[in-house]
C-alpha cells in the first residue's frame, strides 16, 4: 500500500482520534486544550467553539443564549464557510469512522454489487434540518440533541457510554445493509448544516480530466458520489456542497486526476 | 406464609418504632413480628462503644448477630442508642475480619522481620511468642516485656493479662490506652479523695439546675446523656442552665445558655479565676462548717516538668529526635518564665524571665493553710484571666468578662445545684491532674459536691476504662481495686490471694503507656504485646514509635479483629475475637458494671484475648520465669528469685503459669454445670464446634471448668469490704449493670455521702461526708514553697483536699513559624481508631475521612478553600487533611481542630508526646501547627 | 420511453401538489413522530440540576449539552483524592440514555455523590449557554459568587424512617450539613417515654436549604431518610390574597399578585346574576 494512497484517510484518522483524546484528557485530567464536546467545546481555555445547528435548536426552542456560545457557532460557522467546507464531517465527526467502516464493509463484503433501490433521498437530512427546528420549537427541547449519535459517541468517549451506544451499533447496521453512506450521505441534519454552511468555502477538490483514466475508483469511495458528475468530462472543482473533503478520491487516484485545490474565485 | 422476610422486617420495624413513640401497634401487626421472631434469641449486653455504657439487646440466629434494639429496661439510655450504638450488629462482620494467625515470614517459612505476612496456626504463633519472651527475658528481664492494654479489655480479659504479667512474667510494663483517656482523672481522684472514680452518678443531669461542660463535647462524645442534658434542660428552660467551656465552638454548643471559648490550657486559670470570686468575693459563699469538717487545703511542687523525654535518655543521646523536636524537649529540664504564666506563679516566689528547673513529675503534696490557698488565688483577678483566657480574637474583651462573671456566679449561686462534665479536655493536658483536682476545689469550697444534682464529674471515652483498666488495675503502677504495685501491703495481698511467693510481684511499676514506646525506641522492650487497642494510631508523636517497632529488635504482637495500624506494624497478627463471641464485662462512667453472655461462635478461628494469655500461660514454668533478674530499665535494684518460696508452697521448678494462675484448684471449683452457664456457648471454657487447634496443636475442647466467672470472682474479692463491692456474678446476668459498692444487694448512687454510701455512714457515724479513700492521708504540712518535714505527717482520715495550683503554659505554643494550636478528638460516627466504625458501610459513608476544621478568617488568610488538600506540619510531622470552615466544629482564630480516627489523616504524627507528668496522660489537644496548600 | 407514455399522463401541476402533499405528509409525520419521542426524552420532574439551572423547562431548552459544567465540576482542585492525587468522582454527571434524565444534560444524585458547596462555584461560570445562570448565584451586593445562594433542591425528611425521630441520637445529615445550624437545626423534644432523654429531630429549613445533598449521602438509613427534591417538587405555595400580618417581609412573597385581574371564577360564579335570579324558586 503507497502512501499516496492512504496519506488523507490516515490524517484524518489522526485528526480525528486527536480530537476525541483531548476531549478526553479534558474531562479525565483536566487538560485545558479542549474542554467540553462536540456541541460547545472551549479552546485553550479561551476560545469558545459550538455547534451551529445545537444552537438554531436552541433558538428554535425560543430560549434566549449567552454570548460565549454565540461567538462559539460564529467561529464555527466562520471556519467552514471560508476555509474547510464540508469537513467536519470526515475529519472531525466520530460518527464518520464508524460509517467509513460500515462502507469499506460492505465493499468487502461485496454488499454493495447488489442492486437495491435506495428508497431514500439524499436530501432527506435537509428535511431533517427544518423537522428538526420544527420539533425544537413544539417540545422546547433541541431535538436533534436528545438523538444525535454525534453526541452521544463524543460523550461517551469524554463521560463514559451508556445505552444510547446501541444507537452507533443501530447506523452502523443499517449503512452497512439498508442504505449505502446512509447516515452521513443522507440522514444526518448536522451533515446537512454543514454542507449549506461549506457550499463556497476555499478548499475544494479539483478534478484535471485530461489526466483521468477513467478507471472510477474515485467514485467507487466517494461517500458522497453525485458530487463527482465532472469525472473523465470537464476538469473543475467540485461545486456541489455535499462534499466532504474527505480527500478518499484524492488517495486513490493513481493518475494525479484529483487533488485539494484553494478555489479562487477572483479569476471567475 | 403470607409475610415474606422483606414484610416482616418492616412490620417489625415499624412495631419496635411505634412502641418507641408509645403508640398502640394493632393486635395484627405485633402477632406477626412475634411470630417473625421465631428463631431468634434475644440477650442483653453493653453497648461496644464508649462510657456512657447503654444497654442494648442482641438477637442471634443461626450463629450470627442479626439484630440488635435499644435495651428498655437499661436505666442509662432506657431503650435509646446512638447510631454507634444503632449498628451494634454490624460491627462483627465486616469481610476482612481476621481470621487466622498471620506471622512476618521469610520464603523458607521462617520468622523474618523484614517479611510478608502469612498465615500460620495458632501452635506457630505461641512458639514464636514464646521465643520472643524468652529472649526478651534474657536480654532485658521483665521489664523488657510491653504489654499495650486496653479500656475496652473485658473485665476477665484484663484481670487475666494482669495477672499473666505482674504475677507470672514479674513485669509491669502492662498500661491500657485509657492512659490517653482518663488518667488525670483518676491521679485527681487519687490525690483528692485518695479512692479512684466519681461520686456521683448520671442522676445528677435529672436533679442539677446547671449543667457545665468543660472541654467536652457530649453532644457527639456523650450522646445518649447529652439526651439526657437536653431533656433536663427542656423540663425547665428558665431554671436549668447549661455551659460549655472549650477551646472551639462544637455541636454541643447548641444547646448552651452561654459558651465559652477560651485559649488552649487556660482551663486552669478560669477553675482559679471562680475560687477566686468565691473567696475574694463571695467569701459567704463557702460553707465553712463542710470545709472546716471535710477539707484540708494542699499543694504540690509546680517545677515537675511536661512528662516527655527528658535529658540523657538513650534515644536523645542517640540522635533519634530533629533539632527542631529538641527545641520542645528542652523544657523538659528547665524553662524560661513566660510573661504570661508570670503572674499566676508570683505567689510561689517565681517572676517572668526565671528559668524554672524542671524535676520529674511527682505526687508529692503537702498541706497549707486556707490562708496560704487564699494567696495562691489572690493573681486570678477577672481583667488577668479575661486577658490570658479569651480563646476567640474577635470576641471583645467585655463579653468575655460578662461570660466568665457568670459562669462564676452559677457556681456561687446559693440554692443552685451545679455538676461540672468534663472528658478529654481536662484529662489530655500537660497539666491535667491539676486542673482536675482545681474542679473539685470549687465544688468544696461551696459544699457542692458528692449530693445529688451537684458535683465535679468525670465522663470517661471508653466502655471499661473504669470497668477494667482502672477498676481491675491493669495499669503499670496499679493491682486490683486501688492496690498499688509500688506498696509492699499491696502487693502480699495480690500475691497472697494469687497463691504466688510473697515477693513475686515487682515493686517498680513506671512503664506507663509511652513510657512503653519510649522503651522500645531505647532498645529496652524486646516484647510487646498489643490488646484490644490500637497504640500506632492512638499514640502521639507516632512516627517515633513505628520507626522503632520496626527497626528496633522487638518482636510486636497485635491481637485484633480488624487489621488497622497497629497490626500492620507488627510481627504476628493473632484473630481475636469480638465483643459479643465472648462472655464479658464493661464498667461505665458511673461505676456501673455490666456483664454479658457469648452470643455467638467467633469467626474463623479467632478467639478471646483471655483465651489467648491463658494459653501464652501455659509455655512458662516457675523455673521460666521466678528466678532472680539483676536491676533493668526503671527498676535500680535486682529482683530476687522465689523459686525456692514457689517450692515451698507445693509448686514444682516445671509447674506452669496456667497451673498457679489460671488452672487452679479455685478455679477448677466454678464447673461447668453451673445453671448460669447454660444455654449459651463458652468457646473459651467448652471449646466450640470449630475445634480450633490450639497453642499445642490439638484441637481446642475447652479448660473444663468456668474460667470467666472465676477470673471475676476472683477480681471482685479484692474490692469487696473495701468500698468497691461488686455483686455476685450471677446477679449481674440478670440485672441491667450495677453501681458499685454494691452493699447488701443495693447500689450507691453518691459516694462519700453518708445518706447515700454506707461506708460514708460507717466511716462517719452520724455525720454528712466521709472522704474515705485510703491512699495519701498523711501529710507533712507547710507553705506554698515548701513542706516543713520536721513536723513530721498529721493524718488527715475522711477528708479531701483542696489544692492550690498555678496556670503554666503548655510546652509547646504557637509562634511565628508554627502559628497555629492543632486540637485533635473525635467524632460521633466514629469510634476511636476507627477499625470497627469505618467498616460500618453506613458510618463510612456519613463521616468518610477527617477534616481540618478550620476559621473562615484562617483559611483566607492562608489561601486555602473549603475543600482544599493542606499539610498539617508540626515539628514532629505532617498529614495531609481537607479544609472544612462550614462543619460541625467551628474553631476560632489561631485554631484547627483534626479528629484522629481516620488511619488515612494520622494526625498523631504531627501531635506533641508531652504528657501531665503526674498522670502521664498525653494532651493531645495542644501543639503548635503550620498549615499551608498540598 | 414507450413504456411510460401508457401510463396516464399527469399534469405538471398536479404532479406538484401530489408531490408537495406526499413532502408535507411525510414531514408531519416526522415531526410528530420525533416531537413524541422528544416529549418522552424529558427528564424525570425528580431531576436534580446543577447549581443556578435556571428552571427545568427553561434548563431544557437553553442547555447545549456541552458538559463543561460537570468537567469543572470533576476537575476542581479540591476534587483530588487524598490517596491517588486522582479526581475523585465529579458531582455532576452527563445523563446517559439508561438515566431517567434528558440525555447529555447535566444532573446529579446526592446519594452518590452530593454537591460539595465549592465557595467559587466552578460549574456555574464556564456554562456557554446560559443555562446555568451566575446571575442566580451572585451577591447583587458585592458582585461575588455565594454558595449560599445555590438552589438546587430542598431536603425532605421522612419523619417515619428517620431513626432520630425514634429517639436515636444519630442527626448525622445535621453535622453534615455545610450551612448547619441554619439549613438543619435540632428541634428539642422531651421523649416521654423514657421520661429522661430527648429527641434531638433535624429540622430542614427551606430558605437556606441549598439542597446540595450533603445530608442525604450522610444518612445512615438504608434508604436515605433525608432526601433532596427539586423545590418545585418540594414546596407548597400560598395564595397570593393573604399577606402574614406579623411578616414585614412577607409582601414581597405576594407581589405578583400586583397589576393581576382580581376576578374569580367558579362554578357558582359562572352564571350572570339575571340568569341565576331569573331561574326562580320552585313554590
Amino acid at each position: 500500500m503507497k502512501w499516496s494512497n492512504v496519506k488523507y484517510l490516515i490524517l484524518r484518522r489522526i485528526v480525528q482520534a486527536a480530537l476525541l483524546f483531548l476531549y478526553f484528557a479534558g474531562n479525565y485530567w483536566g487538560w485545558k486544550v479542549l474542554q467540553g464536546d462536540l456541541s460547545t467545546s472551549m479552546l485553550l481555555d479561551k476560545v469558545p467553539l459550538s455547534d451551529p445547528f445545537a444552537v438554531l435548536q436552541i433558538f428554535a426552542t425560543g430560549a434566549t443564549l449567552g454570548v460565549n456560545v454565540l461567538i462559539g457557532a460564529a467561529i464555527i460557522a466562520l471556519f467552514y464557510g471560508i476555509v474547510g467546507g464540508r469537513a467536519f464531517c470526515s475529519w472531525v465527526c466520530p460518527v464518520n469512522m464508524v460509517t467509513d467502516l460500515a462502507a469499506w464493509l460492505r465493499r468487502k463484503l461485496w454488499i454493495d454489487r447488489i442492486e437495491r433501490k435506495v428508497w431514500i433521498t439524499r436530501n432527506a437530512r435537509y428535511y431533517m434540518i427544518v423537522i428538526a427546528l420544527i420539533v425544537s420549537a413544539l417540545t422546547g427541547l433541541a431535538a436533534f440533541e436528545v438523538i444525535s449519535p454525534i453526541t452521544i459517541l463524543n460523550r461517551g468517549v469524554i463521560f463514559g457510554f451508556g445505552a444510547g451506544a446501541g444507537l452507533l451499533l443501530a447506523i452502523f447496521l443499517f449503512d452497512l445493509f439498508v442504505v449505502k453512506n446512509g447516515w452521513c450521505g443522507h440522514i444526518c441534519p448536522l451533515g446537512g448544516v454543514h454542507s449549506i454552511l461549506g457550499k463556497y468555502s476555499l478548499i475544494r477538490v479539483t478534478h484535471t480530466s485530461e489526466n483521468c483514466t477513467l478507471c472510477m475508483k474515485c467514485k467507487e469511495v466517494c461517500p458522497e458520489v453525485q458530487v463527482l458528475g465532472m469525472i473523465g468530462k470537464r476538469s473543475e472543482d467540485v461545486a456541489k456542497a455535499e462534499c466532504t473533503n474527505c480527500g478518499r478520491c484524492v488517495d486513490v487516484c493513481d493518475d494525479d486526476a484529483l487533488g485539494f485545490h484553494i478555489r479562487n474565485y477572483l479569476s471567475k | 406464609m403470607g409475610m415474606n422476610r422483606r414484610d416482616f422486617l418492616k412490620t417489625s420495624a415499624a412495631a419496635a418504632a411505634a412502641s418507641a413513640v408509645g403508640i398502640t401497634v394493632p393486635q395484627e401487626v405485633q402477632a406477626a413480628a412475634a411470630k417473625g421472631e421465631e428463631g431468634w434469641r434475644w440477650d442483653k449486653a453493653p453497648c461496644r462503644f464508649c462510657g456512657t455504657g447503654c444497654g442494648i439487646m442482641l438477637a442471634t440466629k443461626d450463629g450470627k448477630i442479626v439484630a440488635v434494639k435499644g435495651d428498655p429496661a437499661a436505666p442509662v439510655n432506657r431503650g435509646l442508642n446512638c447510631i454507634k450504638g444503632y449498628f451494634n450488629a454490624k460491627i462483627m462482620y465486616g469481610a476482612d475480619r481476621l481470621k487466622v494467625p498471620l506471622l512476618r515470614m521469610n520464603d523458607k517459612g521462617e520468622f523474618d522481620k523484614k517479611g510478608k505476612f502469612r498465615p500460620v496456626s495458632w501452635k506457630r504463633a505461641f512458639d514464636e511468642m514464646e521465643k520472643a519472651i524468652r529472649k526478651a527475658l534474657k536480654e532485658s528481664g521483665p521489664e523488657g516485656i510491653g504489654v499495650f492494654g486496653s479500656g475496652q479489655y473485658t473485665i476477665m480479659e484484663g484481670y487475666a493479662a494482669q495477672k499473666m504479667v505482674k504475677g507470672g512474667f514479674r513485669g509491669n510494663a502492662i498500661d491500657p490506652n485509657a492512659r490517653h483517656c482518663m488518667a488525670s482523672a483518676v491521679v485527681g481522684f487519687y490525690q483528692t479523695f485518695g479512692i479512684d472514680e466519681p461520686s456521683g452518678c448520671y442522676d445528677d443531669i435529672e436533679l442539677t439546675d446547671t449543667i457545665v461542660a468543660w472541654g467536652s463535647n457530649m453532644a457527639e462524645m456523650h450522646p445518649i446523656l447529652w439526651s439526657r442534658v437536653t431533656d433536663r434542660k427542656l423540663s425547665d428552660p428558665e431554671r436549668v442552665k447549661v455551659v460549655n467551656i472549650q477551646t472551639y465552638t462544637h455541636r454541643s454548643c447548641d444547646l448552651s445558655d452561654f459558651n465559652i471559648i477560651f485559649a488552649p490550657q487556660t482551663d486552669l486559670a478560669i477553675w482559679n479565676y471562680i475560687a477566686h470570686e468565691i473567696v475574694y468575693n463571695h467569701p459567704e459563699a463557702i460553707d465553712w462548717d463542710f470545709v472546716k469538717k471535710h477539707i484540708v487545703f494542699a499543694v504540690g511542687p509546680r517545677n515537675i516538668g511536661y512528662g516527655m523525654r527528658r535529658a540523657g535518655e538513650k534515644s536523645l543521646k542517640e540522635g533519634k529526635y530533629s533539632a527542631k523536636e529538641m527545641e520542645i524537649i528542652k523544657k523538659e529540664m528547665a524553662k524560661k518564665i513566660s510573661e504570661k504564666e508570670a503572674p499566676a506563679l508570683a505567689p510561689y516566689g517565681v517572676k517572668a524571665g526565671d528559668v524554672m528547673k524542671m524535676q520529674p513529675g511527682t505526687l508529692a503534696h503537702w498541706m497549707i493553710s486556707f490562708e496560704e490557698y487564699k494567696k495562691s488565688l489572690e493573681p486570678y483577678t477577672l481583667d488577668y484571666v479575661a486577658e490570658i483566657a479569651k480563646g476567640d480574637p474577635n470576641e471583645s474583651i467585655d463579653s468575655f468578662k460578662k461570660k466568665l462573671k457568670m459562669l462564676a456566679d452559677l457556681y456561687i449561686e446559693k440554692d443552685r445545684k451545679v455538676v461540672s462534665f468534663w472528658t478529654m479536655g481536662m484529662n489530655q493536658h500537660t497539666r491535667g491532674t491539676w486542673v482536675n483536682t482545681l474542679s473539685y476545689n470549687v465544688h468544696f469550697l461551696l459544699n457542692k459536691q458528692a449530693k445529688p444534682g451537684s458535683g465535679a464529674f468525670s465522663l470517661t471515652g471508653q466502655p471499661s476504662a473504669c470497668g477494667t483498666a482502672r477498676e481491675v488495675g491493669t495499669f503499670c503502677h496499679r493491682l486490683p481495686a486501688d492496690l498499688m504495685v509500688k506498696n509492699p501491703k499491696h502487693r502480699a495481698i495480690t500475691e497472697k490471694k494469687w497463691q504466688i511467693p510473697e515477693g513475686t510481684i515487682n515493686p517498680v511499676g513506671k512503664q506507663h503507656i509511652m513510657k512503653i514506646h519510649r522503651d522500645i525506641e531505647d532498645g529496652l522492650i524486646k516484647f510487646a504485646w498489643v490488646n484490644v487497642c490500637n497504640p500506632y494510631q492512638d499514640s502521639a508523636n507516632a512516627n517515633h514509635w513505628i520507626k522503632a517497632a520496626r527497626n528496633m529488635d522487638v518482636f510486636i504482637v497485635t491481637s485484633d479483629g480488624y487489621p488497622g495500624i497497629s497490626a500492620m506494624v507488627s510481627d504476628l497478627v493473632l484473630p481475636s475475637a469480638m465483643i459479643y463471641e465472648k462472655w464479658g464485662g464493661y464498667g461505665n462512667a458511673e461505676r456501673r458494671t455490666q456483664l454479658w453472655r457469648q452470643q455467638v461462635v467467633p469467626v474463623g478461628q479467632a478467639m478471646s484475648d483471655t483465651w489467648q494469655w491463658v494459653e501464652l500461660s501455659k509455655r512458662f514454668t516457675v523455673k521460666d520465669l521466678w528466678g532472680a533478674y539483676p536491676p533493668s530499665g526503671p527498676r535500680k535494684k535486682p529482683l530476687p528469685s522465689v523459686i525456692e518460696a514457689a517450692k515451698k508452697m507445693g509448686y514444682k521448678e516445671d509447674t506452669t503459669m496456667y497451673e498457679i494462675l489460671f488452672a487452679n484448684d479455685r478455679a477448677k471449683k466454678y464447673t461447668l454445670d453451673d445453671p448460669v452457664a447454660q444455654g449459651f456457648d463458652d468457646s473459651d471454657s467448652r471449646g466450640d464446634h470449630r475445634n480450633v487447634i490450639g497453642s499445642d496443636g490439638k484441637p481446642f475442647k475447652g479448660y473444663g471448668f468456668f474460667i470467666h466467672k472465676y477470673l471475676f470472682e476472683e477480681y471482685a474479692w479484692f474490692g469487696r469490704g473495701h468500698g468497691h463491692d461488686l455483686a455476685p456474678f450471677d446477679v449481674y446476668m440478670k440485672v441491667r449493670g450495677l453501681k458499685w459498692p454494691v452493699v447488701d444487694g443495693k447500689e450507691t448512687a453518691w459516694r462519700f455521702n453518708c445518706k447515700y454510701d454506707p461506708y460514708a455512714a460507717k466511716a462517719n457515724p452520724g455525720g454528712d461526708f466521709a472522704f474515705y479513700g485510703p491512699l495519701a492521708k498523711k501529710l507533712f504540712s507547710g507553705d506554698l514553697l515548701k513542706p516543713d518535714k520536721k513536723k513530721g505527717k498529721t493524718p488527715i482520715p475522711n477528708k479531701a483536699k483542696i489544692f492550690a495550683r498555678p496556670y503554666m503554659d503548655p510546652p509547646e505554643m504557637p509562634d511565628k513559624e508554627y502559628d497555629t494550636w492543632l486540637c485533635t478528638g473525635r467524632v460521633l460516627e466514629h469510634w476511636h481508631s476507627g477499625t470497627m466504625t469505618m467498616r460500618v458501610p453506613e458510618l463510612f459513608r456519613a463521616m468518610p475521612e477527617a477534616l481540618c476544621y478550620m476559621n473562615p478568617k484562617d483559611a483566607k488568610a492562608k489561601g486555602v478553600k473549603r475543600g482544599d488538600l493542606v499539610w498539617v506540619e508540626s515539628r514532629r510531622g505532617k498529614v495531609k487533611a481537607r479544609v472544612e470552615t462550614q462543619g460541625r466544629n467551628r474553631p476560632p482564630q489561631g485554631l484547627v481542630f483534626v479528629p484522629w480516627f481516620d488511619e488515612k489523616v494520622f494526625i498523631n504524627k504531627v501531635t506533641l508526646d508531652a504528657t501531665c507528668p503526674m498522670s502521664k496522660q498525653t494532651d493531645f489537644k495542644k501543639c503548635a501547627v503550620k498549615i499551608y496548600k498540598a | 420511453m414507450s413504456q411510460e407514455t401508457k401510463k396516464p399522463r399527469i399534469s405538471e401541476r398536479r404532479r406538484f401538489f401530489t408531490d408537495l402533499a406526499h413532502h408535507a405528509g411525510l414531514g408531519v409525520m416526522g415531526v410528530l413522530l420525533w416531537a413524541g419521542y422528544t416529549e418522552k426524552a424529558k427528564s424525570s420532574p425528580l431531576t436534580l440540576r446543577p447549581p443556578a439551572a435556571l428552571g427545568e423547562n427553561d434548563f431544557l431548552k437553553t442547555c447545549i449539552k456541552c458538559g463543561l459544567c460537570a468537567e469543572a465540576c470533576v476537575n476542581r482542585p479540591q476534587n483530588v483524592d487524598r490517596e491517588t492525587g486522582r479526581p475523585r468522582p465529579g458531582t455532576l454527571k452527563m445523563a446517559k440514555a439508561k438515566d431517567p434524565v434528558t440525555i447529555g444534560t447535566p444532573f446529579f444524585n446526592p446519594r452518590d455523590v452530593p454537591c460539595y458547596m465549592c465557595e467559587d462555584i466552578p460549574c456555574v461560570p464556564v456554562c456557554p449557554t446560559g443555562a446555568l445562570d451566575p446571575a442566580k448565584v451572585t451577591d447583587p451586593k458585592s458582585g461575588e459568587l455565594d454558595f449560599r445562594m445555590m438552589r438546587m433542591g430542598l431536603a425532605i425528611v421522612d419523619p417515619n424512617s428517620c431513626i432520630a425521630f425514634w429517639g436515636i441520637q444519630c442527626d448525622a445529615c445535621y453535622r453534615a450539613c455545610p450551612l448547619l445550624d441554619e439549613a438543619i437545626s435540632l428541634e428539642y423534644d422531651r421523649n416521654p417515654r423514657t421520661g429522661k432523654h430527648a429527641f434531638l429531630k433535624p429540622v430542614v429549613h427551606a430558605d437556606v436549604c441549598t439542597g446540595c445533598g450533603l445530608c442525604e449521602r450522610a444518612c445512615v438509613t438504608e434508604k436515605p431518610a433525608i432526601f433532596i427534591l427539586p423545590r418545585e417538587i418540594a414546596l407548597g405555595k400560598a395564595g397570593a390574597h393573604y399577606v402574614k400580618g406579623w411578616d414585614k417581609k412577607d409582601q414581597q412573597r405576594v407581589e405578583e399578585r400586583i397589576g393581576k385581574d382580581v376576578t374569580t371564577h367558579d362554578k357558582s360564579s359562572s352564571e350572570s346574576p339575571e340568569d341565576y335570579l331569573n331561574r326562580g324558586l320552585e313554590f
